[in-house]
């Protein structure tokens, strides 16, 4: 038979018809949806008389556009489309969990904490960030709103075969290196487009090694060169973070799970389209310097000099990136001043993340000239922070500490940067404008986000001083 | 979706690798609910530039956008698609498109095309003094001044899409019993609705 790869396996059980000449028609398992990419689908099923196909394999939640203080949404705009999604949910038959619910959340972040994202299944999402899901062993893409209409009506969706990729991350990661700086350093290293058209799986011992959640930040940040979804094997790690979570299958129905799960895994001589292998015994903290995630340099490093790149389009795209961000050529990157620091996300909002966050500033005092942001990913999240007393750690550091939701990784809400302000931010995106229009943003972790929200610059944690 | 055979029409040249779908709309204009209206807001920001590529009068009207490679990138936003269309192009070419951004266009009858870079260059240069293309997708060409004639592959089943303007949810309804036969031998996998609070 046939030697398979743990995509290849999935594609095929979810083969609804293979068509001649047409796309393939895939079965979906799970529909996430939110406020911002759904509207237009509903009215489109009122318009034509369509229904809900499956309202029990779709869940709806409020993320993008929730303001994170306490208190109403004030935003017209905001408030309407947070209604219209009610009013659908309502009309449709599809389970929400509004503002104020206690299970909202980034939609990423609930999918995995309620236990629904599991092994083998398919996932979409009319959010790129949709990736995400990949860390279990399920194949998770983002689709736009044409397609979330397609997945409402009918619970499939046509699709190409995709190209296969692996990349093998092997070593040992170094300790002052997070997943974060994994994804960043590879997207440096590939580019932006360098996996469009791929479902690329990530493995090697450092993948391996990683928790769930840390692999939830590799796979999240798929989109950000490009690739179609990034999957990582499911594996004992993954079990044990699913067992016993609300929608995790329960008793003998547990038992049959884990056997189907465990035959997920691709087999040995199963070949890719490309296949690559990365060695991170080396790695160190990374830095975006640009507008675009490939734009990043370690921790250690510097921002780079135009004149360096030989391509004319490269060289205009990096003079372009420095003039937008405000920087000068052979600036050392912990020579860099930050004014704003957010810590949220669904690439960075987890609970590790708030812990490995809350570990740096323990003791310690936000930078006079600093404001700090604490978005914790979900509603759970905060709970459960709260009860570690991890809010207090933050607070009596001099970060805020707000409700769920995406925040200032989009800034859809009223959290938004300043023209020329600039912030180290643990989201996924740089782009002109995304946190703010004239915002900089640099892309960090966790435990670099928080170093510099405490030193007012990049910083490596280690070096901050001392609690005395 | 309104079916498309071919445009004649000035093309806009934006020459910038990696154009991202937060520039092609802005988040702030995602949270109308409505599918229309958004092309007043296309590029927002960059569109406050007085020298930005777009404004430049000879670029009046364009209906085909020449693009620099994976443009599109980034969110899966379907307003950058909505955008697009709705101040006027129907047709946009670039080396390569981000893939969330190639299929939203595909579904709304905004047409991409991917040609090498180099010849999207030659494009480039020759509508630089405002000159018209045609461009055909029946054919599969792409026609400019002088003899200029490009051709370009399209994949044949996207490309009847749109010639004849189809409904791809109401194809896949045909396939109902397939759809039925699917759920009958494949358990769930969750039930949403067991979580209801």
């Amino acid at each position: 038979m046939q030697p398979k790869t743990l995509f290849d396996r999935i594609w095929e059980r979810h083969l609804v018809a293979e068509p001649e000449g047409e796309p393939a028609l895939l079965y979906v398992d799970l529909h996430l949806i939110h406020e911002v990419t759904s509207p237009q689908a509903f009215e489109g099923l009122r318009l034509s008389g369509r229904r809900v196909r499956r309202p029990d394999l779709s869940l709806a939640t409020m993320d993008h556009n929730v303001p994170t203080d306490e208190g109403p949404v004030t935003d017209l705009l905001a408030h309407r489309q947070l209604e219209a999604l009610r009013r659908n949910c309502e009309e449709f038959g599809v389970t929400l969990f509004a503002t104020g619910s206690g299970r909202e959340g980034i939609v990423h972040v609930i999918g995995p904490e309620l236990g629904l994202t599991q092994p083998g299944i398919t996932i979409v999402c009319g959010d790129s960030h949709t990736s995400t899901h990949g860390a279990f062993g399920a194949l998770a893409f983002g689709i736009g709103t044409s397609e979330v209409e397609h997945v409402l009506a009918t619970q499939t969706l046509a699709q190409r075969r995709p190209k296969t990729m692996r990349i093998s991350f092997e070593g040992e990661l170094p300790e002052r290196a997070t997943a974060k700086d994994l994804i960043l350093a590879a997207i440096g290293e590939l580019g932006v487009s360098g996996g469009v058209g791929y479902v690329v799986e990530y493995g090697g011992e450092a993948i391996r090694a990683l928790s769930m959640e840390n692999r939830m930040t590799v796979c999240n940040m798929s989109i950000e060169w490009g690739a179609r979804a990034g999957m990582i094997a499911p594996d004992d790690t993954t079990f044990a973070y699913l067992e016993g979570r609300p929608a995790a299958p329960e008793g003998a129905a547990w038992e049959q799970a884990l056997d189907n799960w465990r035959a997920l895994a691709g087999d040995t001589d199963a070949t890719f389209d490309r296949e690559l292998v990365v060695d991170v015994s080396g790695l160190v903290p990374q830095v975006t310097w640009g507008t675009n995630p490939e734009m990043v340099a370690p921790l250690d490093g510097a921002v780079p000099d135009p004149a360096d790149y030989g391509d004319a389009a490269e060289r205009a795209g990096v003079e372009r990136a420095l003039a937008y961000m405000g920087l000068t050529p052979g600036t050392k990157i912990e020579d860099i001043a930050v004014d704003r620091v957010f810590i949220g996300s669904c690439t960075n909002a987890r609970i590790e993340d708030l812990r490995t966050a809350a570990a740096v500033v323990a003791g310690k005092r936000v930078h006079p000239s600093v404001r700090a942001l604490v978005v914790p990913g979900s509603a759970t999240v905060k709970r459960q922070a709260e009860e570690e007393g991890l809010d207090r750690i933050f607070t009596g550091a001099g970060f805020e500490w707000r409700r769920a939701g995406c925040s200032m990784c989009l800034g859809m809400n009223p959290d938004i940067l300043q023209p020329g302000e600039r912030c180290a931010s643990t989201s996924n995106r740089n782009f002109e404008g995304r946190q703010g229009s004239g915002g900089r943003t640099h892309l960090v972790s966790p435990a670099l986000a928080a170093a510099a929200a405490v030193a007012g610059h990049f910083v490596d944690p280690r070096e901050l001083e001392p609690v005395a | 979706m309104k079916a498309f055979r071919h445009v004649t029409g000035r093309a806009a040249v934006l020459d910038r690798g990696d154009v991202d779908t937060d520039q092609i709309i802005p988040k702030q204009f995602l949270k109308r609910i409505e599918r229309t209206g958004y092309g007043e807001f296309l590029f927002f920001d960059w569109m406050k530039e007085p020298d930005f590529e777009l404004r430049r009068p000879e670029y009046a009207g364009a209906r085909i956008l020449l693009a620099g490679r994976n443009f599109g990138c980034g969110s899966s936003r379907e307003h950058a698609a909505w955008a697009l269309q709705d101040y006027g192009f129907e047709v946009v070419i670039a080396p390569s498109f981000g893939d969330i951004f190639r299929t939203n266009a595909l579904k709304i009858g905004l047409v991409p095309i991917v040609l090498p870079a180099d010849t999207v260059e030659v494009l480039m240069r020759a509508v630089s003094d405002g000159s018209s293309l045609t461009v055909d997708l029946e054919a599969q060409q792409v026609a400019g001044p002088g003899h200029l004639v490009v051709e370009f592959e399209f994949e044949p089943f996207a490309r009847d899409c749109l010639l004849q303007g189809l409904d791809d949810i109401a194809l896949t309804l045909k396939r109902e019993e397939a759809i039925v036969a699917y759920e009958r031998s494949h358990a769930a996998a969750v039930d949403t609705t067991a979580l209801s609070l």
